[in-house]
């Protein structure tokens, strides 16, 4: 069901300021949230005004700078630092914000302080870097791997270029593009009310990955499965998840083309 | 605290609805979820009507009376803005349900028009009615001058 309000123990307060631009002609402050499993405290959101000529020009390079060289409590995820392992997904605006990488996302695109948030309505394991056991769990429930009946051959299962195009995108945005962020399924209102039976944007892209390849032999299967009012039908077109998508992808097409599946094979 | 506490602890919830940006895909989703909903409402209103003509010419006239008054005139606008709010977008998600309107310049073009659409349909329909019910005074006043003379 849908709760609007925020549980006691996950109210944001107002945390510490540090202003560590001394002297510093480009300043930013960026608002950053703050929670410590080791104290009993609740969360908060911590204000860094740091000097843009101190760091490089995206929103990881600036937390980065944050954790190296003025509060090393900061905790974060961060990989490739280049948009490809999704490890540094979260909420970022000024004042309000939208999901993405921060690794990809410009400071200068905004104007006022930057607000950075942990993905949306995630339980929080610290600061900026929330639990994803339930979507991992939700992913290999899909079964995302390749099914077949047939013998496999002696070499690999071939694709024409045009059923590969379906997985890839003739852009190479299709499904198969996901690097599994998770920011559209936690951009989702239908996602954050009923994360527990409904699949989410991310999971049923990859889905459909596995529904719309041509090498794949479970489709009737695969289809059954997310045959549910819940599972698939909580999707209701709102599109945040491709609005949010930070590699272009667009999830809402995806069950939309589910949904047609299902519609055809009755 | 001890090192095994702090991993058993109840983990906040990360803030969502209220921190994340308003934008048109989420604000039309709303607004047609809540346009069903006063439409649903505005069926009450609808009934009532029927029941009074259905019942005697006072209870219609407490009807009438109703819906012609400040607040009935206030709901009955409210209702048609709903109610071609609620068409318009409807038909956005057939469009939808069909595979199109995906990419996100499409969504918001076709968010935008209708939005135009609902504006539009309202000053029509609104428009329509002052005219018919300006040419019904009009007939009214006819008659009685008639009936005068």
């Amino acid at each position: 069901m849908a709760e609007f309000a925020l549980p006691q123990n996950s109210k944001v307060q107002k945390g510490k300021t540090i202003d560590a631009a001394n002297g510093a002609t480009r300043k930013k402050t960026f608002k950053v949230y703050r929670w410590d499993p080791d104290d009993d405290r609740n969360p908060r959101m911590d204000e860094y005004t740091i000097d843009l000529d101190k760091c490089g020009p995206m929103v990881l390079d600036a937390l980065l700078h944050i954790k190296n060289d003025i509060d090393q409590t900061l905790t974060l995820r961060r990989s490739c630092r280049e948009g490809i392992c999704g490890s540094c997904a979260m909420n970022i605006g000024s004042g309000k914000g939208t999901n993405t990488l921060a690794c990809t996302q410009a400071i200068d695109e905004f104007k006022g302080d930057i607000t950075v948030r942990p993905l949306p309505h995630m339980p929080v394991v610290k600061d900026l870097v929330p639990d994803l056991n339930h979507v991992y769990a939700q992913y290999t429930s899909i079964e995302p791997w390749l099914k077949t009946d047939s013998p496999a051959p002696n070499r690999e299962r071939l694709q024409s270029e045009e059923d590969s195009t379906v997985l890839n995108g003739s852009d190479g945005n299709g499904p198969a593009a996901c690097i599994l962020c998770f920011c559209c399924s936690t951009s989702c209102p239908s996602y954050w009310w009923n994360a527990d039976r409904f699949l989410g944007p991310a999971i049923l892209l990859q889905a459909y990955r596995w529904i719309a390849d041509s090498r794949d032999e479970a489709t009737g299967e695969r289809l059954d499965q997310l045959e549910d009012p819940f599972r698939l039908y909580r999707c209701h077109t709102i599109m945040n998840c491709t609005n949010t998508c930070p590699k272009g992808l667009n999830p809402a097409k995806a069950i939309a083309e589910i949904k047609k599946l299902m519609a055809v094979r009755r | 605290m001890s090192q095994g506490a702090s991993s058993q602890k109840e983990r906040p919830l990360s803030p969502h609805l209220l921190v994340y940006k308003p934008q048109m895909t989420s604000m039309l989703s709303i607004l047609h979820r809540a346009t069903g909903t006063a439409l649903a409402v505005g069926m009450l209103m609808v009934a009532w009507w029927l029941v009074a003509a259905a019942t005697s010419e006072e209870a219609y006239n407490v009807a009438r009376e109703f819906a012609a008054g400040p607040i009935g005139l206030v709901l009955i606008f409210g209702w048609s803005v709903a109610l071609f709010y609620h068409l318009s977008n409807g038909i956005r998600h057939l469009f939808w349900d069909l595979g199109y309107l995906f990419k996100i310049e499409n969504a918001y073009k076709a968010g935008y028009f209708v939005l135009f659409m609902t504006v539009l349909l309202t000053g029509v329909t609104w428009f329509a009615a002052y005219n018919q019910a300006g040419e019904n005074t009009l007939v009214t006043n006819a008659v009685e001058e008639g009936e005068a003379e």
